[in-house]
């Protein structure tokens, strides 16, 4: 490895986050290094593995239909955090984003035309042509350009911080242990949903039966590092998206594919044949936001989604095909479940299911009586073979347990001192505007902002402190602006 | 037959792919998709045809190798249009010549018809050397003899290819009726003619690199315009020979040597710049065992193109003789092997288009409808 001095700003982790950090401290004339803990073909973290951000837009957009507000944006982050945030940081968060699709555009991020999507998100939210790892192919094709040095195959292990103050650090860059110095610092290394040693620590031996829907490389070091070295926490180790995927994905990195969302076309039992929650109760957002905890919660943390061949091609084609019999019997068999049970189960939700008028795309009035749980939405009877089932498990998708910021996405230190020169972007921070739930797009939206403010805050610490110190927090915002 | 395996990996590839839908903004492949749950062998053979192999989902796929699902989309892709060749091919036998179309045998196929017409050319008294001062070939090969010849020659390759792509039509699940829909053939001259498939609303594709480049599309432009201002300039001296009675060399001014200069140039740049980017192309996604075809293609193409205008320049010395056997002898070959090399490619693809043009209205009046 060649000479890694004389940098300005160094920043942690290479994706969204990072990238836009990089860019941005460029923008701000700092020379900067970006060490990213991934092999090229794998680098960018979750940021791979994403497809939308979302935005708000007071009229349509080239890339999104209608019109998103401030208001109705703070309510949506309202609503899945119940009220788990910090309104300031957010609503300067949904702010920010307006500009977020056009900066990204001038870095070569391409984006579908509006209405384009298959998950009618195309007012809420702008979708990149191509997926994440195309919007990062762009953002590292450009860092390349504007000369962001890049270093891949580099794990921070261990950081330097004297009086909240970064002094160093160190990396294993191709296994060999580096100590890197700079002026500045920006952590945009991701959570900790891939440490299976710390979900552990978080959920007890239940974490052995969950999936990581994404990147093998978020093991949350860093984060551990600063949190160990005394910054303030925000979140909780057990706060993050985990959603219900199909049982048979890869224990890491099967990302979009794994997603199962058939739940609300049938029911729900667990290995012993019973069912556990109401399938009927919301929409996807919601849905999909609560079943992987559900899930955790069964015994092996496992669950069996059964529909019949009414369900068929009314959700997303699935990476595994479904198992199949001609009756209920057979089919719990072939999952080696109590039959008998499983078929007792069935009948009872089959006789509690009332007449009603079915639609997908309502809360209809299809509904059980007299069962428990109830299923309040979309029950019809399993009752048309041939029959269909699906494994489910609990997929992670990110955690939120994090650092705490302020709107100069400076990470704060215990007791509420700023520390002078660490600054945090990304999922590493998320949990301050998202202390629980999901809304599709949040994240890179979150990564976008905070990383563009890390990247200028960063170079303007690095290239002139004083300015930096003087600053307000307002002109920090609008520099962003 | 497919093999197993090679169905295998489509379906795997339809599964993955169908599942994640990132790509649905890049191309036809991904749109038509989308509208399958089932994807059968023939899906499988329109779908690989529809592919233009701009390599755009390959390098923005979470899924491609060293991934453990293993998604190489442009690879797949290749390695089933060349089983599709071999399914349609007429006569049936011809089939495995996809696989011995190398330079080789055209090279070949080459010399043995420069041979051919050279010693019968001296049997019937020809003097292939003398000076043809007024630049008339037909003196060397008479005007007759090249118009039967190329007429059996030209005819067999047009029906070849006609049946390979009825069978085409009928494997992918249409019916000869809809062939003549104005609506969609128009549209799918427009998707031939810009090749929007490749370009990205101007953006290129990522080929041969990753980065976005547009030369695929300018120089498979060169190629395919000047391929057709070469047919115009064939016909047009047809024409002028037979219903004008112009028996000479037509003029250098004349259209037929306007058209077929102009297409001579297209089908030197365009082939070489395919070529070149051969050379650069990443050979993660490609499959190998096609490289024989493709070279062999291109020296046809780039071959007919210098000899004919090398013939334009020399018409008028000694050499002329020799370089007209040559020239008809690439001519010559390039017919013969267009039902069984690379040129295939325009036919099922331009099928495949013209079914997604189909399939498009279709979905638009069942949506109506509904």
């Amino acid at each position: 490895m060649d000479d890694l001095s004389g940098f300005d700003v160094l920043v942690v982790g290479g994706g969204n986050a990072g990238l836009a950090a990089a860019l941005s401290a460029r923008e701000g004339g700092a020379k900067v290094l970006l060490l990213e803990s991934a092999p090229q073909w794998f680098r960018a973290g979750n940021s791979r593995h994403t497809r939308d951000l979302r935005c708000m837009h007071d009229a349509p957009t080239k890339v999104m239909s209608g019109a998103y507000t401030e208001d109705e944006f703070y309510k949506d982050v309202l609503s899945v955090t119940q009220g788990k945030t910090n309104e300031h940081l957010a609503r300067m968060t949904i702010r920010a984003s307006t500009e977020c699709t056009e900066w990204m555009g001038s870095y070569g991020v391409r984006f579908q035309k509006a209405l384009g999507g298959t998950l009618q998100l195309g007012r809420t939210n702008a979708f990149f042509l191509g997926g994440g790892k195309a919007m990062m192919n762009a953002y590292y094709d450009a860092a390349y350009r504007v000369g962001v040095r890049v270093v891949y195959n580099a794990e921070v292990v261990a950081l330097r911080v004297v009086d909240g103050e970064f002094q160093s650090l160190t990396a294993l860059i191709d296994g060999k242990s580096t100590t890197v110095v700079a002026t500045a610092v920006v952590v945009s290394s991701g959570g900790f949903e891939s440490n299976l040693e710390w979900l552990k620590e978080a959920w007890g031996p239940m974490a052995d039966n969950f999936l990581i829907r994404g990147t093998p490389y978020n093991k949350g070091k860093v984060l551990k590092c600063l949190l160990d070295l005394g910054m303030e926490s925000i979140s909780d180790a057990r706060e993050g998206h985990m959603v219900a995927i199909d049982g048979r994905s890869p224990k890491f990195d099967g990302g979009i594919v794994t997603r199962l969302d058939c739940v609300s076309l049938g029911i729900v039992v667990n290995n012993k044949g019973e069912r556990f929650y109401d399938e009927g109760e919301d929409f996807w957002p919601k849905r999909y936001a609560i079943w992987g905890r559900l899930v955790a919660e069964q015994p092996d943390q496992v669950g069996y989604c059964f529909i019949d061949s009414k369900a068929m091609g009314k959700f997303m084609p699935t990476l595994f095909p479904p198992f199949k019999a001609e009756t209920i019997g057979e089919l719990a068999q072939a999952l080696k479940l109590p039959a008998e049970q499983v078929v007792e189960t069935i009948k009872a939700y089959n006789d509690a299911v009332q007449p009603g008028t079915f639609d997908h795309e309502t809360l209809d009035d299809c509904k059980t009586t007299g069962l428990k749980p109830a299923k309040t939405h979309w029950a019809l009877k399993i009752d048309q073979p041939p029959f269909y089932a699906y494994p489910l498990r609990p997929g992670i998708t990110f955690t939120y347990l994090g650092l705490m910021v302020n709107d100069r996405a400076t990470v704060l230190m215990k007791g509420g001192t700023r520390s002078k020169n660490i600054f945090a972007a990304g999922e590493i921070m998320a949990g301050n505007v998202l202390g629980m739930g999901y809304a599709a797009g949040i994240g890179v939206t979150i990564g976008t902002v905070f990383g563009r403010i890390a990247g200028r805050e960063a170079a303007m610490q690095a290239l002139n402190p004083q300015a930096a110190s003087l600053a307000t927090p307002e002109v920090a915002i609008h520099a962003v602006r | 037959m497919l093999s197993a395996e090679l169905l295998e990996e489509g379906q795997h590839l339809m599964a993955v792919c169908n599942s994640c839908r990132y790509c649905e903004g890049f191309c036809a492949v991904w749109q038509s998709m989308e509208t399958r749950t089932v994807f059968e062998e023939k899906d499988l053979n329109y779908l690989s045809n529809l592919c233009h192999n701009c390599s755009e989902c390959y390098y923005s796929c979470q899924y491609s190798p060293p991934h453990e699902f293993a998604i190489n989309p442009p690879k797949t892709f290749a390695k089933l249009r060349v089983y599709t060749y071999e399914l349609y091919a007429w006569p049936g036998p011809m089939a495995k010549a996809f696989h011995r179309n190398g330079l080789k045998v055209t090279l070949l196929t080459v010399l043995i018809l420069v041979a051919v017409m050279t010693s019968a050319s001296f049997l019937l008294g020809g003097q292939l050397f003398m000076t043809v001062h007024d630049g008339n070939f037909y003196k060397i090969v008479p005007h007759s003899v090249m118009s039967i010849a190329f007429a059996v020659v030209g005819s067999f390759s047009a029906l070849a290819l006609l049946i390979g792509f009825l069978r085409f039509w009928r494997n992918v699940g249409e019916s000869y009726s809809t062939l003549a829909s104005p609506g969609a053939l128009a549209t799918t001259a427009k998707d031939i003619f810009t090749l929007v498939n490749l370009d990205n609303g101007g953006d290129g594709c990522s080929y041969p690199q990753e980065n976005s480049s547009e030369s695929l599309k300018w120089f498979h432009h060169a190629t395919f315009y000047g391929f057709l201002s070469c047919l115009i300039a064939t016909t047009l001296g047809a024409f002028d020979y037979f219903a004008l009675g112009q028996h000479g060399p037509p003029a250098f001014t004349s259209l037929p040597v306007i058209f077929g200069t102009v297409g001579g140039v297209g089908l030197i740049v365009g082939p070489i710049g395919l070529w070149i980017m051969m050379q650069r192309r990443n050979e993660e996604i490609v499959d190998k065992s096609q490289n024989g075809m493709d070279l062999s293609f291109i020296v046809l193409l780039v071959a007919i193109s210098i000899t004919g205008l090398l013939l334009l320049v020399l018409r008028q010395s000694a050499a002329m003789g020799s370089l007209v056997l040559i020239h008809l002898s690439f001519v010559m070959t390039l017919f013969l092997t267009m039902p069984y090399g690379r040129f295939v490619h325009g036919i099922y693809r331009s099928g495949a288009l013209l079914k997604w043009s189909l399939e498009r209205s279709r979905q638009a009046k069942s949506k109506a409808s509904a």
